[in-house]
């Protein structure tokens, strides 16, 4: 692991109008590294994410990507910024958000094509040997609407790889898919990691975080209240509230 | 029912349809949704101002009639120095009130595609523009086919109207007729059959369109 993280991200604060989402956040990343992001809903977790690729602009905080923008929120930021920002980034969303009017190949194509002028033939052999490593090379010509929601969020991945970015960031990539449907995504994103891919996971899965995650981060209310490596973390929280919070999910019905 | 006149009416005013009224729907309504594209940009713009000039056309537009508006170009501005033939006359009072109808329609199937495409477009690295030629548009159209095909189809009947300023349409010609033989129910009822065939068509083509297009949604 390199001494340099590949993003950094200081007192990030966003709110949405009275109401202050994060309130000073701090997230280090280092190169194949897993960060797992968890916590109630509306802790921020998933506000946070959005902040690391500027589908959210905080409001104030500062933000550097390796080989990126290094981006100061208090200040306007300018178009070229937050584009260099999304280019070293790519996200996959919790409803997949695949394009409807385009088939898989179209999808996973889009962006290397139309963004990153790769020629069309390299676009689609990488395209395909990424679908192939999902097992979905056989519905390359298949709308989104055809496929299930697991075959759709695993289009998604795709899509997001074909960008070859530094960082993937990942929305509750499994909140809403059927149960049944949940261990695939998982699956591929337990290969990404061990191939050596930079993530970050807004996760309710917290087997999947404690099996994969290096680092885990534990919101609640804007802030921070616990971080440290899954296996502390999970067993032996310092917090009361993370304790309660892991307590919550691992026994529902208490 | 004469239906010797009928017969011998029918050509000229088929004619009439084919030469004046379907190329005066078809021109107004291509250059009409263009005009509404740049409205429905312009009212979902964020800048106030940019947004107000899309709203006003917007109101002007369906605020007024269309009969007062084509006489407002063919009759109003030569008093003040400006002649415009009937047909370029029409052509543009059609066209803008296409414009300003379809933009409404425009903008309301912009917006109900989902916020997560725009930012799907935006994940990929597409800029605001490309993600909205790419990734909105050819969604929102296959919303807008059922809306557009009506805005089509009350031009086409509109058309009529341009008979009033010296465009030789369908109407017109069953006007000259209906003066010239006194049978004005005879060529009246005729041209109103010829229309309602116009239309009927037309609602079948907006059929296969839709059925096309649901293809992938």
């Amino acid at each position: 692991m390199s001494e340099q993280p590949l993003l950094r991200a200081r007192g990030i604060r966003k709110s949405f109008g009275d109401h202050e989402v994060l309130r000073g956040v701090d997230l280090e990343v280092r190169r194949g590294e897993v960060v797992a992001l968890i916590g109630p809903s509306g802790s921020g977790k998933t506000t946070m994410l959005r902040s690391l690729n500027g589908l959210e602009m905080p409001d104030a905080g500062t933000l550097e990507v390796t080989g990126g923008p290094s981006i100061d929120f208090s200040r306007p930021v300018p178009n070229a910024q937050r584009f260099a920002l999304r280019d070293r980034s790519a996200m996959v969303f919790q409803h997949h958000n695949l394009f409807p009017h385009m088939t898989v190949i179209q999808n996973v194509m889009e962006g290397p094509v139309q963004v990153r002028r790769v020629p069309r033939a390299a676009a689609e052999g990488r395209a395909m040997e990424l679908l192939g490593r999902v097992g979905l090379a056989e519905k390359r010509d298949a709308y989104p609407r055809e496929l299930s929601g697991g075959q759709q969020q695993r289009v998604g991945i795709v899509r997001a790889l074909a960008l070859s970015p530094a960082l993937l960031l990942f929305d509750e990539p499994t909140s809403a898919l059927d149960p049944e449907l949940v261990g695939e995504v998982l699956t591929v994103m337990k290969e990404l990691a061990e191939e050596g891919w930079t993530m970050v996971v807004v996760t309710h899965e917290l087997q999947f975080a404690r099996a994969v995650a290096d680092e885990v981060l534990f919101l609640d209310g804007g802030v921070v209240a616990e971080r440290g490596a899954p296996a502390q973390l999970f067993t032996n929280p310092r917090e009361q509230r993370t304790r309660q919070f892991l307590h919550r999910i691992l026994h529902p019905l208490d | 029912m004469d239906w010797q006149l009928v017969a011998d009416s029918f050509w000229p005013l088929l004619r009439g349809g084919l030469t004046g009224t379907i190329p005066l729907a078809l021109v107004s309504f291509a250059i009409g949704l263009v005009l509404a594209l740049v409205v429905a940009l312009l009212r979902l713009a964020s800048n106030p101002v940019v947004s107000w000039v899309g709203r006003a056309y917007v109101s002007i537009i369906r605020g007024t009639p269309l009969l007062v508006q084509l006489f407002v170009i063919f009759y109003g501005l030569p008093t003040i120095g400006v002649v415009v033939d009937p047909w370029p006359s029409a052509i543009i009072a059609f066209s803008l009130n296409v414009g300003g109808y379809a933009a409404e329609v425009i903008r309301a199937a912009i917006l109900s595609v989902p916020r997560g495409q725009w930012e799907a477009g935006y994940v990929v690295g597409m800029s605001h523009a490309r993600t909205l030629r790419r990734i909105i548009l050819p969604q929102a159209a296959r919303v807008s086919v059922p809306p557009l095909s009506n805005t089509f189809i009350s031009l086409v009947k509109d058309t009529s109207l341009a008979s009033l300023i010296l465009v030789t349409d369908m109407f017109r010609k069953a006007q000259e007729i209906a003066s010239f033989t006194s049978e004005f129910m005879v060529l009246y009822l005729e041209a109103a059959a010829l229309y309602w065939i116009f239309c009927t068509v037309l609602s079948f083509g907006q059929d296969r369109l839709e059925r096309k297009l649901e293809q992938y949604v």
